[in-house]
C-alpha cells in the first residue's frame, strides 16, 4: 500500500516536473513581457530536434545536448523577438496571432527539412516522420532503494527542473538584471523612465525563456516521439499552469504545476488519463473563476 | 511558376482529349497506348512519412508492370494526388480524379478516416478504390477492394497462439481512442473468451497521447500477464519507451501488438521493442526469394539502402498487380469490368499467395506473428499454413459459413 501510494505520488511528481519545465519559460515570456507566445511549443520542439541532430551528427549525449539546445532555442527566440515581437509590445492579441504564425512557420521548416525537400534532398533527423533520441543507458536502468523502485530518467528530470527553477528564481530575485525585469513587468514606462533599457532587457528575457523551452524539449525527447507538431499539445499545458499560477509569479507557477500534475497523476491511476484530463480542466476553470488573476497574480500594470 | 504553367497546359490538354473522346474513361481516350489510374496518398502533413512509402510502392509496381509490357499492351499512367493528411482534401482529390480525370480506378488511403471520406465519391460515381491498409472491418462496399488485413486476420491466430505458446491468460487491452482499436478490442474479447481467458483491463488513450506514466503503472498493477496493444502512431513510441523506463521487460510481461510494425520499431529505437510480439500478414523479415528481391527492388526504387518495408506497403504493391490481372481478365478498364475481373483473382505477392474474396472484395492473407530482435527486425515465430479468409464483420459474429457481406450486398438483418 505504501509502495502504491509512493508510486502514485512519484507519477504525479514527474507529471508536475514536466509541466513546470514547460511553464517556466512561458511564465517568463508571458508573465514578464505580456507576450502570448504561441510558438513556445515550437521552441520546445526545436530543442528536441537539436538533441536528435546533435546526437546524429556530433555524437553528443544528453548532457551535452542540454546546453546546446538551450543556446539554439534561445537564439531562435532572440531572433523572433528582434524581428517580430519587438514591434508588438503592449498589443497582446497581436502577439498571439503573430507568434502563432511563427509556430506554423517553424513546424513547416522542420517538416520540409528547411525547404530542402523541394529539391529532393533528405536530411537525416528532419522531415515529417518520427525521430528518436537515445538516453544514456544508466538513466534507463531502474534500481531499488529501500524497496522503492527508482526511475532514474524521471528522477533526473525532476532534479533538473528543481535546479532550473532555483536558477530562474536566483536570476529574477537576486541579480540586478532580475530587478530590472521585475520593474518592467510591473510598469514598463516607469521602468524606462528610471533608466532601464527596456528593449535590451526584454530581448534577453525572451531569449532566456526560449532557452528554457529548448531544455524542456531535450528532456521530452527522452520519452516522447520527436515530431514536427509535438509542440502543439505542450503549449496548452504550459498556459494552463501559468494562468492558474498567476501571471508573473514564479512561486505561483511552481505551485500550480505541482497541484495540476498531482491531480492529473492521481486521477489517471484511479480512473484513466482522459477523465483525469477533464478533471484537470475542471479544476483550472474553478480556480480561475475563484481567482481571476491566478493563485499569486498581482493586479496592476 | 513554370511548373504551374505546365500543369495548367497539361490539364487543359487532358480535359480536351477526354472531351473529344467517345469513351468516358480517359485511359482509352488518351490513345490506345495509355491507361490512367489515380494514386492518392498524403505526400504532405503528419501522415506523409508513412503514406509516402505506400505511394512509392504503388508507383514501383506501376513502373514494373510498364517495363514488362503494360496492361493489355497499354502503359499505365499514374496521376499522383496529395491527400495532405486531411480527409476533406482526400474527398476533393478523389472527386477530381474520378470526375475530371475520369480514371477507372484509384489506389489510395492509409487511415480509415480518409477512406470513409472518399467512399461516397466512389459509390456515387460507381468507380473503384483499392485500399491497402489493415483496418477495423465493418465495411461492405462494391466499390472498394481491400488488400490489407481485417481484425480476424490479425487476431484469430495471435490470441490462441498467446495462450498456447506464451501460456498467458489474463489480458490487458490498451489502444488509441478511435474506431480501429475499439473494433479490434471487440474481436480480441470474443477470442479471449473462446479460449477460456480473462480480460482484466480495456483502456483507451487519446490519439497521439504521449504521457504513459500512469497507464503503464496501471497495467503493472492490474495483475495481467500479457498486454494486447492496439496503440497507433507516435503514442506507440512513448508507450514502449515508458515500458522500459518503468523497469518492465517483454520477457516477464510481453506487449503483443497489432499496429507496431518495423516502422514504429525503428523510430522508437529497437532496444525498446526487443522481445515484444506483433501480428501482421507481412514482415520485412519473411525470408523468401520473392520477398528479399522485393525489399531490394523497393530500396533501389526509393534510393534508400535502409528503407524499411511493412504490411500496408506490401499491400500497396501487390494490389496493383491484382488490378492488372483484373483488367486483363475483363479485357477492358471500366469500373464494372474491373470489379467483375478482380473477384477470385490470385497473385503471388512477396508475403505469399493472396486471393481476392469474390463476395466481400477483401483479400485472403497469411497471418504471421513475429518477435522483434535487437536489429529492429522480427523473427517469424508462427505463420498460418495457408491464407486465411477475410471476415470484415467478425466482431459481430461473422464466420466463414455465415458471411454477412455477400456479392449481393450486406445482409443487415444479421447485424
Amino acid at each position: 500500500m505504501v509502495h502504491r501510494m509512493a508510486n502514485i505520488l512519484f507519477i504525479g511528481l514527474s507529471l508536475s516536473s514536466i509541466l513546470l519545465l514547460i511553464a517556466l519559460g512561458l511564465s517568463i515570456t508571458y508573465g514578464a513581457m505580456g507576450v502570448i507566445n504561441m510558438a513556445h511549443g515550437e521552441l520546445v520542439m526545436i530543442g528536441a530536434y537539436t538533441a536528435v541532430l546533435s546526437g546524429l551528427y556530433l555524437n553528443l549525449n544528453l548532457f551535452l545536448a542540454l546546453p546546446l539546445a538551450f543556446l539554439v532555442s534561445a537564439g531562435v527566440g532572440l531572433a523572433v523577438e528582434r524581428v517580430i515581437i519587438r514591434q508588438l509590445y503592449g498589443r497582446i492579441i497581436d502577439t498571439l496571432l503573430a507568434t502563432w504564425g511563427v509556430a506554423i512557420l517553424l513546424q513547416q521548416l522542420i517538416r520540409l527539412e528547411f525547404g530542402l525537400s523541394f529539391f529532393g534532398i533528405h536530411v537525416d533527423g528532419l522531415g515529417p516522420g518520427f525521430q528518436s533520441f537515445p538516453i544514456p543507458a544508466f538513466l534507463s536502468e531502474n534500481f531499488d532503494i529501500l524497496g522503492f523502485t527508482v526511475q532514474p530518467y524521471r528522477s533526473f528530470i525532476i532534479v533538473l527542473t528543481i535546479a532550473l527553477t532555483f536558477l530562474t528564481w536566483f536570476l529574477m530575485y537576486r541579480t540586478s538584471l532580475g530587478t530590472q525585469v521585475r520593474a518592467i513587468m510591473r510598469n514598463p514606462q516607469m521602468a524606462a523612465a528610471c533608466g532601464i533599457d527596456v528593449n535590451r532587457i526584454s530581448a534577453w528575457t525572451f531569449a532566456y525563456g526560449s532557452g528554457l523551452a529548448g531544455v524542456a524539449g531535450v528532456l521530452l525527447a527522452g520519452f516522447k516521439a520527436v515530431l514536427p507538431n509535438m509542440g502543439e499539445s505542450v503549449v496548452v499545458d504550459g498556459f494552463l499552469v501559468v494562468v492558474v499560477g498567476g501571471v508573473g509569479s514564479l512561486f505561483g507557477t511552481l505551485l500550480s504545476a505541482a497541484v495540476l500534475g498531482q491531480i492529473n497523476g492521481v486521477f489517471a491511476i484511479l480512473t484513466n488519463d482522459i477523465v483525469a484530463r477533464a478533471i484537470v480542466f475542471g479544476v483550472v476553470i474553478f480556480l480561475i473563476l475563484l481567482r481571476p488573476n491566478g493563485l499569486f497574480g498581482f493586479k496592476s500594470r | 511558376m513554370k511548373n504551374r504553367r505546365q500543369f495548367l497546359k497539361e490539364s487543359s490538354a487532358l480535359g480536351a482529349a477526354s472531351f473529344l473522346a467517345p469513351s468516358i474513361y480517359a485511359g482509352t481516350a488518351a490513345g490506345a497506348s495509355e491507361l490512367e489510374v489515380g494514386v492518392l496518398f498524403s505526400l504532405s502533413g503528419g501522415l506523409a512519412m508513412i503514406e509516402k512509402s505506400l505511394s512509392d510502392a504503388t508507383l514501383m509496381a506501376i513502373e514494373e508492370i510498364n517495363a514488362a509490357g503494360g496492361v493489355n499492351g497499354m502503359m499505365i499512367k499514374p496521376i499522383l494526388e496529395d491527400g495532405a493528411s486531411d480527409p476533406k482534401t482526400y474527398n476533393e482529390k478523389a472527386s477530381k480524379l474520378v470526375i475530371r480525370d475520369r480514371v477507372p480506378t484509384v489506389f489510395g488511403s492509409y487511415t480509415s478516416a480518409s477512406r470513409k471520406a472518399v467512399l461516397p465519391v466512389f459509390e456515387k460515381r460507381n468507380n473503384m478504390y483499392f485500399y491497402p491498409t489493415y483496418y477495423e472491418g465493418y465495411e461492405c462496399s462494391k466499390n472498394v477492394v481491400y488488400t490489407g488485413a481485417v481484425p480476424n486476420q490479425q487476431l484469430s491466430n495471435f490470441i490462441p497462439w498467446i495462450f498456447k505458446n506464451l501460456n498467458k491468460k489474463k489480458f490487458f487491452i490498451v489502444g488509441s481512442n478511435y474506431v480501429y482499436p475499439r473494433e479490434m478490442a471487440k474481436v480480441c474479447k470474443i477470442l479471449i473468451e473462446q479460449n477460456g481467458g480473462e480480460t482484466v483491463g480495456d483502456e483507451y488513450l487519446e490519439l497521439g497521447h504521449s504521457e504513459w506514466g500512469a497507464m503503464v503503472s496501471k497495467i503493472k498493477n492490474s495483475g495481467c500477464d500479457v498486454v494486447l496493444s492496439n496503440v497507433v502512431g507516435g503514442s506507440v513510441i512513448s508507450f514502449y519507451r515508458e515500458w522500459k523506463n518503468q523497469g518492465m521487460t517483454h520477457d516477464q510481461l510481453p506487449i503483443c501488438a497489432s499496429v507496431t510494425s518495423e516502422l514504429e520499431v525503428s523510430a522508437m529505437g529497437a532496444e525498446f521493442a526487443v522481445g515484444s510480439y506483433a501480428s501482421f500478414p507481412y514482415f520485412q523479415a519473411i525470408d523468401t526469394d520473392a520477398n528479399n528481391s522485393f525489399v531490394e527492388r523497393y530500396r533501389k526504387f526509393v534510393n534508400d539502402p535502409m528503407a524499411p518495408t511493412h504490411h500496408a506497403l506490401e499491400s500497396s504493391y501487390f494490389q496493383v498487380y491484382l488490378w492488372k490481372q483484373a483488367v486483363e481478365k475483363a479485357g477492358e478498364a471500366t469500373p464494372d469490368a474491373i470489379r467483375e475481373g478482380i473477384k477470385g483473382q490470385v497473385f503471388d505477392a512477396p508475403n505469399g499467395r493472396v486471393t481476392v474474396d469474390p463476395d466481400n472484395l477483401h483479400t485472403y492473407l497469411t497471418p504471421r506473428i513475429c518477435q522483434y530482435k535487437e536489429d529492429g527486425q522480427g523473427t517469424i515465430v508462427d505463420e498460418y499454413s495457408e491464407p486465411l479468409q477475410p471476415l470484415p464483420y467478425s466482431a459481430y459474429g461473422e464466420t466463414s459459413d455465415d458471411m454477412y457481406c455477400k456479392e449481393s450486398g450486406l445482409d443487415t438483418s444479421k447485424l
